[in-house]
């Protein structure tokens, strides 16, 4: 699965973006102990789908869990460690600071786009300019270009004689030039920075579908009980594009969760580790250093973290019913 | 909604401006792609230099990356449609026993990372000689992209007209005649869209190719654009080429279906 850019979790929010139904509560449980009348067909046409699905996801998904309980070089045999991969993920100050990393990208992934995003959507819902399909297309593409893509791009921006320091240095900001994929402590803001490019468009293409649908009335009432633009935005426009807001952070969070392929490019997790991310250790420790039952521990807690997001979502969708 | 010129003036620049700051990376790039390589290329004249796609597609070996990126986009779009399509239909035009438990294995599907059935999966298809292989990085993309599929298209044989389903029955067609013959030509939006979306997330996966060749004999297009920028310091022409050559496939298809691509992007993600 891959995030807001890959293959999507569902989200059962109220009221959400979808015009299909598809409501598993209101339909006829399957009659206990009564063969469809249809024989084996059904799972006919489900075995070839089933079989490939348990060959290559479940089955070494369930694996993962076994050889996160071993100390395994991934040649020679393997020792069973118990939990002791689990309590690294907590322990290790590399591990530590691998997650602690993935918060920060969270908040460029999923939050500072939400605050863009809402204030833009709801400019553009308010105002109804012309040319709106056109800007639609136009922030939503970061979504649909391969990461790499983006990552090569990026770099360029960045590099020491690349377009941002030409940029500042034309505007007289020359002091403000830096080797911006090469500090210590700049570096993951600047790669963040290019996750928040990547989420702006989804989170505004998002809130927009959302904000259309509110009913006019609702800001002519508004208007009328002298309610400001400001106060009709916290009021009224936010409150009604809950279920949005919150669909957008779980494609974001996850997206954020599973950044590999923009780590790889740009930093490959320096310089020094400064930009090390779970996703990216998972690949070290397996196909770098040897450590693969540590590996797949991260990997499990990545996987439940991503589970837990889902039901919490799935939670508030429930609440908000 | 009655609002001020000078308000709507304000927009527009915000507009402007926020579609300027998605677009400058993209013009960058393009930029560097049709920038002259070497000064007898610049000597040569001419203001865009088309031949450095040449050049990447030779030289840079992109043209063989393609290729493969075609092969295994093919091999993973068309089995996950046909497979998700089957057992879309499954859960959403009959009832039987275990279809419950058996939709929320799949749904599991759709959350699991690649990074957590890439360390697994590499290990037992090396010990089966299957890495270096096309299946090994197509497999593996095909069962995602199923979870995903079959999700997707039972929701829509779910709100698919049953009248038609039960017609088409008594008029004693086959189920594979109702599948073929009657539901898919009514679902092809839905099936477009389907289709688009597991041929973007093919095309632009990055680590289970890196994983699933490690000799790096089998790269595809994403693959071969970080390996290049390794390999060549100094061209950073050939590789901006390069690059437009990997987005490109994805990007015109998204601007003349772009419409299919955000809607299922957005509703792919939400469940009423």
């Amino acid at each position: 699965m891959r995030g807001g850019r890959g293959r999507p979790a569902p989200v059962s929010v109220a009221g959400g973006v979808v015009t299909r139904t598809d409501d598993d509560a209101r339909l006829p449980a399957p009659a206990p102990r009564r063969r469809s009348k249809y024989g084996l067909a059904p799972y006919g046409f489900l075995l070839p789908a089933l079989l490939v699905y348990a060959c290559f996801l479940l089955y070494p998904l369930g694996r993962a869990v076994q050889i996160s309980l071993y100390d395994w070089d991934g040649l020679s045999l393997a020792t069973f460690v118990g939990a002791a991969n689990y309590v690294d993920v907590v322990t290790d100050p590399q591990l530590r600071a691998a997650f602690g990393h993935a918060l920060v990208l969270i908040f460029y992934f999923a939050v500072l786009p939400l605050g863009i995003g809402l204030v833009l959507a709801a400019l553009l819902t308010r105002a109804r300019v012309r040319g709106l399909g056109f800007f639609r297309t136009v922030v939503f593409l970061p979504q649909v270009i391969a990461m790499v893509v983006v990552a090569v791009a990026w770099r360029q921006i960045y590099a020491p004689a690349g377009q941002l320091n030409t940029l500042l240095r034309a505007v007289g900001l020359d002091s403000l030039t830096r080797t911006w994929l090469g500090d210590f402590t700049l570096t993951l803001h600047a790669v963040g920075l290019i996750g928040s490019w990547v989420s702006t468009g989804l989170v505004t293409v998002l809130l927009m579908a959302g904000m259309s649908r509110v009913p006019g009335e609702l800001y002519e009432a508004a208007t009328i009980d002298g309610a400001g633009p400001v106060r009709t935005f916290l009021s009224i426009t936010v409150p009604s594009v809950r279920a949005e807001i919150v669909v957008s952070l779980t494609l974001t969070i996850i997206a954020a969760l599973k950044t590999f392929d923009l780590i790889y490019v740009t930093t490959a997790g320096g310089p020094g580790s400064t930009t090390t991310v779970p996703s990216f250790e998972v690949y070290r420790r397996a196909f770098e250093l040897g450590e693969v039952g540590s590996a797949a521990a991260i990997a499990v807690v990545l996987t439940v973290l991503i589970f837990l997001i889902n039901l919490a979502v799935n939670r508030i969708g429930e609440h908000e019913r | 909604m009655r609002i001020s010129a000078p308000e709507r003036a304000a927009n527009y620049v915000i507009l402007i401006l926020f579609a300027l700051v998605a677009l400058a990376p993209i013009v960058t790039i393009l930029g560097a792609a049709l920038a002259p390589e070497t000064p007898a290329d610049a000597a040569a004249g001419g203001t865009l230099h088309w031949e450095n796609f040449g050049r990447a597609w030779e030289q840079g070996r992109f043209g063989e990356y393609m290729r493969n990126s075609v092969v295994v986009a093919l091999i993973v779009v068309s089995l996950s449609t046909v497979l998700s399509l089957m057992a879309g239909y499954a859960f959403g035009a009959f009832e039987f026993r275990g279809s419950q438990v058996l939709f929320y294995v799949f749904l599991v599907g759709i959350m699991v990372p690649s990074e957590a059935i890439v360390v697994p999966l590499f290990f037992d298809l090396q010990y089966l000689g299957l890495t270096n292989t096309v299946w090994a990085i197509a497999l593996p993309q095909v069962a995602q992209s199923v979870a995903f599929g079959t999700y997707w298209m039972r929701a829509y044989f779910r709100g698919a007209n049953r009248s038609i389903i039960e017609a088409a029955r008594l008029d004693g067609a086959g189920h594979h005649r109702v599948l073929w013959q009657v539901l898919v030509p009514v679902a092809r939006p839905a099936l477009v869209t389907m289709v688009l979306l597991m041929f973007m997330w093919t095309w632009n996966e990055f680590l289970i190719p890196l994983v699933m060749s490690p000799n790096a004999q089998l790269r595809t297009a994403p693959l071969g654009l970080a390996l290049f920028q390794g390999q060549y310091v100094q061209g950073t022409t050939l590789l901006a080429a390069g690059a437009v050559l990997v987005a490109l496939p994805v990007v015109v298809l998204y601007l003349f279906l772009q419409r299919h691509f955000i809607q299922g992007m957005l509703e792919g993600a939400v469940r009423e």
